[in-house]
């Protein structure tokens, strides 16, 4: 007779203990999303000293209670809207020492002088849906981003959000750079995100 | 004597089932990583709005969470309005400050202004109770926030 070896385990179960947690697991998870528009609120007290920012520089951009969207006193369709304010921010108007010289706008003199004066103002009524405010929010960053992203590609010939991404990017042989800081906080002044949210009326 | 029995002929040999398990438990440690599980039951509806600007936010552990909406259809005493949820519980405006304190004493000193405030609001809520929120922490100067929005294209 054969030598006796010994008897194998019977591993036909294990699929079925699997999928026991697997369906566990499947029915726990919930995917959380951890990714959303950042944003600074002003702090309580205001300057002592008010801030006179000329009417030419400021572009305002109402949402009625009907979230309607009311941009310099007009009315507007939503999709519009980041066209609108990339003209406003590129407009480039000004002259002498408020002059810009990486703009590229109509140079309009009625419009803003320097992306870096230009305030864009979003007030917006105590009815309005979260989600058009959002929207509204999210097409006037769009609009800064895509000048941004535009800057940087004329002066160092790759993206805004490559190279934040690079930055951010532990892999990335310029994670923390020093030198890539000082181009992103470069653009960042040459275009900053001036979004002001006055208080709903 | 059946030393010579036919064997199977034309059946089609059975498939191998023996590699099942490991595709499973392939599934089952994705869905194992994947998982957040989640510290505070939602009593409101939370269906967040879309935005394409989006960041990430990176360090979980400094960040608060707010909650507003709706109350959900197993919470219909709270109301049809709109609520603001903390932790488990629903929550009024004037509970903010105290929550934001909570949260800040449970850190440590330096990071006190690192923290994030993080506003997931459903999106049919008023912006009323929005600023409302922003008023608050305005108060307690937590100034960073950040409005949790999914991925995607806003305009319809």
């Amino acid at each position: 007779m054969a030598k006796r070896s010994a008897p194998e385990v019977n591993a036909g179960s294990m699929a079925d203990i699997a999928f026991l947690l697997l369906i566990f697991f499947l029915v726990t998870t919930t995917i959380e999303v951890d990714s959303g528009i950042n944003s600074k609120l002003p702090p309580e007290t205001p300057p002592d000293q008010d801030v006179v920012i000329k009417q030419k520089n400021l572009f305002t951009v109402e949402i009625s209670k009907d979230n309607q969207l009311l941009v310099e006193e007009e009315l507007m369709e939503m999709k519009d809207l980041k066209a609108a304010a990339l003209a406003f921010v590129d407009n480039g108007g000004g002259i002498g020492d408020k002059a810009c010289n990486y703009c590229r706008g109509a140079k309009d003199p009625s419009s803003s002088d320097n992306p870096e004066k230009a305030v864009i103002s979003l007030q917006n009524s105590r009815g309005t849906d979260y989600e058009t405010f959002i929207t509204a929010y999210d097409q006037l960053a769009s609009a800064y981003s895509e000048l941004r992203n535009r800057l940087a590609q004329q002066l160092y010939n790759r993206s805004f959000d490559e190279m934040e991404a690079t930055y951010k990017d532990t892999k990335s042989s310029e994670f923390k750079s020093e030198k890539l800081k000082e181009k992103i906080n470069d653009i960042k002044t040459k275009y900053p995100r001036i979004i002001s949210k006055a208080e709903p009326k | 004597m059946s030393k010579f029995k036919k064997k199977g002929g034309n059946e089609l040999p059975a498939i191998s089932t023996a590699s099942l398990p490991d595709i499973v438990f392939m599934l089952l440690f994705f869905f194992m990583v994947a998982t957040v599980m989640r510290d505070n039951s939602l009593k409101i509806k939370n269906n967040l709005p879309s935005a394409k600007e989006v960041e990430k936010l990176d360090k979980k552990n400094l960040v608060m969470f707010i909650y507003a909406g709706a109350p959900s259809d197993a919470y219909k005493n709270a109301g049809t309005e709109a609520r603001i949820q903390l932790n488990d519980k629903f929550a009024d405006v004037k509970d903010i400050a105290a929550f934001i304190a909570a949260e800040r004493a449970s850190k440590r000193e330096e990071e006190i202004p690192l923290l994030t405030t993080a506003l997931k609001v459903d999106k049919e809520t008023n912006m009323g109770l929005v600023s409302d929120i922003e008023q608050e922490l305005r108060k307690v100067n937590a100034l960073k926030i950040n409005y949790t929005t999914k991925k995607g294209s806003s305009l319809k």
